[in-house]
């Protein structure tokens, strides 16, 4: 071997294990991604089989849709005032500050009430999903289930899937509200729109379908990050660290999942809308 | 090797491979009914793994297994399921619903298996926690407000709540002080003499030499995935088995 040979050697070791731990990624993402839709999958078949469980559902609407009334009012109120006070100093520039109310609703309806509140609920409800059913994991309570004949898919995973596909669309409606009336609040109040301007362009430019493509996103948001959610716990190993790396994967996948099919679903329903 | 007529589990070559690592290899032996029977071992040598086929919980590589007469390997998902209604289960750490309280424990497998109304769900529960010495006033704690024996104490309750024909326990006394350890292997006997009449089987998984000789019928001792001794309790202590030698004088 030469002394060029040599000097290079390491060099290309270190190229090699970079492809290979670049594959190996890549294999365990696609291994982690078919292991999610099998889970999905058997989440879905259990759905319709009974016993039907409506009690834990509505026990998981409260907790999923009841508990995050505070935060999505919050969050809902302040970005419809601050979109209305951005688009006004834009729209002044060129004459056309009567559509700040139309613009605000419009954004708040298609994109911002589903993908806030989305991103609202994978961190506040999408986590406790992981982390209830990851401590029930590795607590063995998952396995007591499953001696007494339970399947704990059907009693864990499919009522927190049912509340959080039909928490979401509430959420977001909600959002939508009360955004308009922090965006109504401070166009007409602090930043001198006429009120019957305001809401008559708001009449004339808003349509029923804008608000139909924001429940249609909130809707399937909800059912990934409660997919996701319970996935992750029933996914978690090794303990209490397990719970905490479970829980942290549940909601960086949760919000990384809503963010790339927003992007498809609002492909989609603008065609189909 | 002991053999039995009619035994309520019987275990025909039966083989697990987890990828190229063999956990149990060809293992054959009946457990009797209306006994107790521990299976000993050392950690890795396959009791949990055996314990999960037993309860249908994982399907075996090869072999098989007949739990009450039944081949589990013919038995559908579904039925299955109702099958292990028959088991009743007391986890290493009891692995009590942390949302129930102590009674709602024991209640949740009548109110998942049993149309009883209310009142009589919860007249039963009372029944049973009092059986194992849990005192009334403990009976709406949480399992976080009880302590490790009083936990096992309610898992036993709760394991009981069907009237199983087959009682599982997986390491009852891991974790516990020798007092609380004496007070669990009493509880397991007294529970086996009280179904006596309906011959419920008790298997025990366990490494705990001195307890498993006094409350058992009958030992085994598991060692890498094959059973390497299996005696009546009051002959093991005299095993010419080397392992079991080095086991039980340790």
């Amino acid at each position: 071997m030469t002394t060029e040979s040599l000097k290079s050697a390491p060099k290309k070791n270190y190229f090699y294990r970079l492809i290979e731990s670049f594959g190996a990624t890549i294999l365990e993402s696609v291994e982690g991604l078919g292991s999610y839709i099998s889970f999905t999958l058997n989440a879905l078949s259990w759905m319709f089989r009974p016993p039907y469980r409506f009690r834990l559902v509505f026990e998981q609407l409260y907790f999923v849709g009841n508990k995050s009334i505070f935060i999505v009012t919050l969050a809902g109120s302040f970005t419809g005032m601050v979109m209305a006070y951005q688009t006004y100093f834009a729209f002044n520039l060129i004459n056309v500050d009567s559509l700040v109310g139309t613009v605000t609703a419009i954004t708040l309806a298609k994109e911002l009430a589903p993908v806030l509140s989305g991103l609202i609920v994978a961190g506040r409800a999408g986590a406790a999903m992981t982390a209830q059913i990851g401590s029930m994991k590795v607590t063995e309570q998952i396995d007591a289930l499953e001696v007494m004949g339970i399947n704990g898919v059907q009693y864990l995973a499919v009522p927190r899937i049912i509340a959080g596909t039909l928490s979401l669309p509430m959420l977001s409606a909600l959002y939508l509200f009360i955004g308009n009336i922090g965006s109504y609040f401070v166009g007409t109040k602090f930043l001198n729109i006429d009120e019957a301007i305001y809401l008559s362009k708001l009449g004339e430019f808003m349509f029923l379908e804008d608000i139909w493509q924001g429940l249609i996103k909130a809707f399937f948001f909800g059912f990934i990050i409660s997919t996701v959610g319970t996935y992750f716990g029933f996914n978690v190993t090794k303990g209490a660290e397990g719970v905490g790396k479970g829980t942290n994967l549940s909601v960086v996948w949760g919000m990384i999942m809503v963010l790339i099919s927003d992007y498809f679903l609002t492909s989609f329903l603008i065609q189909v809308l | 090797m002991l053999s039995f007529d009619n035994p309520a589990v019987r275990i025909d070559k039966l083989t697990k491979t987890f990828g190229k690592h063999t956990v149990l290899n060809e293992l054959s032996f009946d457990i009797p009914r209306g006994k107790i029977t521990t299976i000993l071992g050392f950690s890795g040598a396959g009791k949990s793994t055996l314990l999960k086929h037993i309860l249908g919980l994982m399907h075996p590589t090869g072999g098989k297994i007949e739990v009450l007469g039944k081949d589990l390997s013919e038995l559908r998902p579904v039925e299955l399921r109702e099958f292990r209604q028959k088991f009743g289960m007391l986890f290493q750490y009891a692995a009590l619903f942390d949302s129930l309280s102590a009674l709602e424990n024991v209640a949740f497998p009548l109110r998942e298996f049993t149309k009883l109304d209310n009142s009589e769900i919860v007249s039963r529960c009372h029944k049973l926690l009092d059986s194992v010495g849990i005192k009334e006033i403990t009976r709406d704690n949480l399992p976080s407000e009880l302590s490790g024996g009083m936990r096992k104490r309610v898992g036993l309750a709760r394991a009981l709540a069907l009237s199983p024909e087959i009682m599982l326990y997986d390491e009852p006394t891991t974790g516990l002080d020798p007092i609380t350890t004496h007070m669990v292997n009493d509880l397991i006997v007294s529970t086996s003499e009280q179904s006596k009449d309906r011959q419920m089987t008790s298997i025990i998984i366990s490494h705990d030499v001195r307890a498993s000789l006094r409350i058992s019928d009958f030992v085994a001792f598991l060692d890498r995935g094959n059973i390497v001794e299996y005696l009546p309790a009051s002959e093991f202590a005299n095993s010419k088995n080397e392992l079991v030698q080095e086991f039980v004088n340790l």
